[in-house]
């Protein structure tokens, strides 16, 4: 293989990834949600606490707690808000003012709303895809 | 070039010793988090599982990084038999990184975060890194002496060096608004970055793997030959493409799955050529067994056929929605970081640090080597049971509660609990071996 040819190989694919990269950067599967900075501030508040090493969102996080993507559709936000009030016996109480609370479940609701995370909701075909 | 005397090399040992630090305390929070499963609530007031798990995972991770970084800056010197460009940029990346990961560590014990999965720091910790990796990319490319016509393992080392500063810096877009607000296409870049970075830091230790190969051997024939190449581009083109089994189940475009579910089909061509090529590798394996630093390289070979058949697996869509966000997933990964990556680095490390004089005890060396891999072993089997246990119950159409279905996996947490902590001490005699195994010169 001539250096020539291997520098051409590498460009042509640097090239697809930084283009494929950019298209994912710029067209988004849904639009944008409309502002919601209770959201947002609830985002940091599920970074800042690093709720992510026990909870997963679609799968991804940590395996000591629940996935919580639907678990605005499954419990009442009065529900959500209690187990961050006290804790539960493996998870910590961690003295979350109002505002954070608030924040949290306000993001957990726009996760919700983005789809499902149950994987019996998938439909499976025999070419090995799958649809949601 | 004298290596001994090199004041560069001794810089770039530093790294790994720093390394090997940072496996022993990685191993050691990894128990502490098993025991925190095993028994549920267990330190959950000094020590909860939010501040372990990341003491764990950026531990590890930084081995892994920190390991890299000093056999490729040790073999970039003895490849070009010559002393690194920069020694004072060497030192600045040391110092900078060194100073980073410890002040991320003791941000964990007072639960400052802000990060995300697997960089739980604060986001302002990646500046230095970043910065370090530039110093680390200027002094490699320097120290290179020539461009043309090099062996496959420089053009890993370089596409390692430049995709782990793109994909971290990508890791790091969501401190923008634009990019977090969207929280489906913020997880697809999230996903993406960190699938591309971890074949990035693989680039580096593959290389690094290839170059000691050819120094056990005296035989450079395939650092050079095409199907060296093929399989570079082809792991490249996972490295770029190859992420989207990461976020199969997300509701994000459908083409970034159907892309990821084709290219992750070419794994299927390597590990096609690690059966055919089973043969030799075992005459080659009985011929340098008796070199210590080989016996880590059999080791991996080993992991690498069983954990590239695992993600080949889940790679396909229709596979993956039943592993997805189960222990599976775990065990790839433990598979992964230390069948894989912490054999071939061991490897590394044995050569670089005992090539003075010093000699290894082989009697310890195999035991301690042979009890990490059955731990493993028995470590990965039980997370993959655990893993069908969880994936039974995710599709369950009346699941028991979370809670007892945790419970019921308690049995498989024992065994995985003792072969952890067999693993962990298996280690510790490897770390200390290396790094108190007097000079014998």
């Amino acid at each position: 293989m001539k250096d020539t040819h291997k520098r051409l190989v590498f460009l042509v694919m640097l090239f697809l990834f930084l283009g494929y990269s950019s298209f994912l950067y710029t067209v988004q599967p849904f639009p944008d949600p409309p502002a919601n900075t209770a959201a947002e501030n609830g985002k940091m508040v599920w970074q800042n606490y690093n709720c992510s090493s026990c909870h997963q969102i679609f799968g991804l996080g940590g395996y000591l707690g629940p996935d919580l993507t639907d678990e605005y559709t499954l419990r009442s936000e009065a529900v959500i808000n209690s187990f961050l009030i006290s804790g539960t016996s493996i998870m910590p109480n961690f003295h979350l003012s109002e505002q954070e609370r608030s924040d949290l479940i306000e993001y957990l609701k726009t996760v919700d709303a983005t789809g499902s995370a149950d994987p019996k909701t998938f439909k499976i075909y025999t070419d090995g895809t799958i649809e949601q | 070039m004298e290596q001994s005397n090199n004041k560069s090399l001794h810089t770039s040992r530093a790294f790994i010793i720093v390394a090997l630090s940072l496996l022993a305390f990685g191993l050691f929070f990894g128990i502490v988090g098993t025991l925190q499963y095993l028994f549920p609530g267990y330190l959950k007031d000094n020590l909860s599982f939010e501040k372990v798990r990341p003491l764990h995972v950026s531990a590890v991770v930084f081995w892994i990084i920190f390991a890299a970084m000093g056999s490729v800056l040790t073999y970039v010197q003895q490849y070009n038999n010559k002393e690194i460009a920069f020694p004072f940029l060497q030192k600045v990346q040391y110092y900078l990184f060194s100073v980073s990961v410890v002040t991320i560590l003791v941000s964990y014990f007072f639960s400052v975060f802000g990060g995300r999965e697997y960089w739980e720091f604060n986001p302002i910790f990646a500046l230095p890194i970043i910065l370090a990796w530039i110093l680390f990319i200027i002094n490699f490319f320097n120290t290179q002496t020539s461009y043309k016509n090099q062996p496959v393992y420089v053009w890993m080392w370089m596409s390692g060096l430049l995709f782990f500063l793109f994909t971290f810096i990508e890791s790091y877009l969501w401190v923008f608004p634009y990019f977090r607000n969207n929280v489906v296409n913020d997880m697809t870049i999230q996903w993406k970055s960190y699938g591309s970075m971890v074949g990035a830091w693989n680039m580096l230790i593959y290389g690094c793997s290839l170059y000691l190969m050819e120094k056990i051997s005296g035989d450079n024939k395939y650092s050079f030959a095409p199907i060296a190449f093929i399989l570079f581009f082809t792991s490249l083109f996972n490295l770029m493409f190859n992420w989207g089994h990461h976020i199969y189940t997300l509701p994000t475009h459908q083409y970034i799955k159907h892309i990821s579910y084709t290219v992750s089909m070419t794994e299927l061509f390597i590990i096609g050529r690690i059966i055919w090529k089973w043969r030799a590798s075992v005459s080659e394996a009985r011929k340098h067994y008796h070199i210590s630093a080989y016996r880590f390289l059999m080791y991996a070979d080993v992991w690498v056929f069983l954990n590239l058949g695992l993600a080949i697996l889940m790679s396909i869509p229709a596979i993956n929605v039943f592993t997805h966000g189960t222990h599976i997933t775990v065990a790839h990964t433990m598979g992964t970081t230390i069948g894989i990556n912490s054999m071939l680095l061991l490897a590394f490390v044995v050569d670089i640090l005992m090539d003075k004089g010093r000699k290894l005890k082989a009697v310890w060396l195999n035991r301690a080597v042979l009890t990490v891999n059955i731990s493993l072993l028995i470590f990965w089997i039980c997370l993959i049971i655990t893993g069908i246990i969880k994936a039974k119950w995710q599709m369950s159409v009346n699941p028991i509660p979370f809670s007892m279905m945790m419970a019921s996996m308690h049995p498989y947490f024992i065994v995985f609990f003792i072969s952890g902590l067999s693993m962990m001490i298996g280690f510790f005699i490897i770390i200390y071996k290396l790094l108190f195994t007097k000079h014998h010169i």
